[in-house]
């Protein structure tokens, strides 16, 4: 008999409790725009934040909300945009691809370094110890911040330098963003040359710390038949839109940093002269 | 009563510390720990839930179950009313409070059905039933905050270690959850401490 009252006091105490979920559920319902869900589902799912939201399913409330534009997501591809935009009943803008590239080529063997460091495996820490070990100021430390902050596992340290793997990259550019030393940029993807050097220094005071810095000696910018090569503040910067990729800055450039790609079918293939 | 209070708080953030002592909730202490920002917002969401799921367990055996004498059914019950519970705050929150559904809402499921939160209130069972209604009821809800407050602090603290511990370069066989552990039995051993404190 006991047990009997047992479970008709529990099955009351969870009908009770059910009751009670049942019409909260009603009372306090929220309406959500499908559409979020939508658009949660074709975005990425990586929760990059590279958008500059906390994650997709927060941008695709922004998205909904109109705060943020259907074409916000950095990682997304076309495709993916083009949904995005239809669902949300607008036509998508153009939008360039884009991809890192780290600005440095100062490999172990070519940059030279000022002290040894032997902390935390982590450049923001390093960059704060007089600016990282290797004597150019404005190089990759190559500790592999940027690597640690990419959800596509697409960047790695590789002899001292990060190296995009542009196979993985979606030119979300949360790498641009952790890089204490500023050297990571988003470039078009299809951008055909640009230079491996951030470094602002002089010339010859370039010279004595690096193999492969540049020097400002103005010789790209004297050839450039498009005038897509500036020299500003000793360090020579390309501008992709008017680059037409003739290969005449690859062969004067002293000190070979300025890297070409070729767009091959299983991804880019990137060379220094 | 007030001295009551105090010795009832030191003992439950740090002498009988959930985490550290007791071993309660080791699952979102590894979980939920590896930034200090979401680990706040986890030891609140366990504040929160823990708080109220002592009123709500305090109220169901002292008028339900002692006058049907089911006393020996605490551990459904118990369950029963902190899922229901639990269920019931998130969507009140999310109608009524959207700001704090939106920092607690991700850990509130995570805590339904919690060994904190079950074991804070059968605690609170075992340790207050004999007193008169009203004091017992006062007291679960204090010791129910108290020894919330104390794994949110343990979170926080274990979660600026590990926070640390990523720029660590540990051998390869530590790494990741292994030193974890090795830091939070640390931690732990800290804490105990404050075992040997007799207080009142």
């Amino acid at each position: 008999m006991e047990i009997l009252w047992a479970v008709i006091w529990f099955a009351a105490l969870g009908l009770v409790l059910g009751l009670i979920l049942a019409i909260a559920s009603k009372v306090f319902a929220v309406k959500v725009d499908e559409r979020v869900e939508q658009i949660c589902d074709i975005l990425p799912g990586a929760n990059c934040g590279g958008c500059g939201y906390s994650g997709c399913a927060a941008l695709a409330q922004a998205i909904v909300d109109g705060k943020a534009e259907p074409t916000a997501c950095n990682a997304a591809e076309d495709s993916v945009v083009g949904q995005v935009a239809a669902i949300m009943g607008v036509k998508a803008g153009d939008r360039v691809r884009m991809r890192a590239q780290v600005m440095c080529s100062g490999t172990h063997d070519l940059a030279g370094k000022k002290y040894v460091y032997d902390g935390a495996k982590d450049c923001i820490a390093a960059a704060r110890l007089g600016g990282g070990d290797k004597i150019c100021p404005n190089g990759c430390i190559g500790l592999g911040t940027c690597a640690d902050v990419c959800k596509f596992d697409a960047i790695h340290v590789e002899n001292g330098v990060a190296a995009v793997d542009y196979k993985k990259c979606t030119g979300c550019g949360m790498c641009v963003n952790s890089c204490p030393k500023n050297v990571i940029k988003l470039i078009p993807y299809d951008a055909k040359h640009w230079v491996g050097c951030r470094s602002v220094d002089k010339g010859p005071i370039v010279r004595k710390y690096c193999d492969v810095g540049c020097i400002g000696c103005r010789l790209c910018e004297k050839n450039c038949e498009t005038g897509a090569i500036k020299i500003d503040g000793f360090i020579a910067s390309i501008d992709y839109d008017k680059c037409n990729g003739c290969d005449k800055c690859v062969e004067v450039c002293p000190r070979k940093i300025i890297w070409s790609s070729t767009a091959q079918e299983n991804g880019l293939i990137i060379k220094r002269m | 009563m007030l001295a009551d209070i105090f010795v009832l708080m030191l003992s439950a953030v740090l002498i009988e510390n959930f985490i550290f002592s007791r071993f309660m909730g080791c699952c979102p202490f590894l979980g939920v720990s590896e930034k200090p920002d979401t680990a706040l917002g986890m030891g609140c969401a366990v504040i929160f839930v823990m708080t109220l799921a002592s009123a709500a367990c305090n109220v169901v055996y002292n008028f339900i179950l002692v006058p049907f004498g089911l006393e020996y059914l605490y551990t459904i019950a118990f369950i029963l009313v902190i899922a229901a519970l639990v269920q019931f705050i998130e969507m009140f929150l999310r109608k009524a409070v959207p700001s704090l559904y939106n920092a607690l809402g991700i850990y509130l499921p995570l805590i339904t059905t919690n060994c904190a939160v079950l074991g804070a209130v059968i605690l609170n069972m075992q340790k207050y039933s004999d007193m008169a209604r009203g004091d017992s009821f006062i007291f679960s809800v204090l010791f129910g905050f108290f020894a919330a407050v104390g794994f949110t602090l343990a979170i926080v603290i274990f979660a600026g270690v590990r926070a640390r511990m990523e720029y660590g370069d540990p051998p390869k066989a530590f790494k990741g959850m292994p030193i974890a552990l090795v830091a939070a039995g640390l931690i732990a051993m800290a804490f105990s401490g404050f075992s040997g404190t007799t207080i009142g």
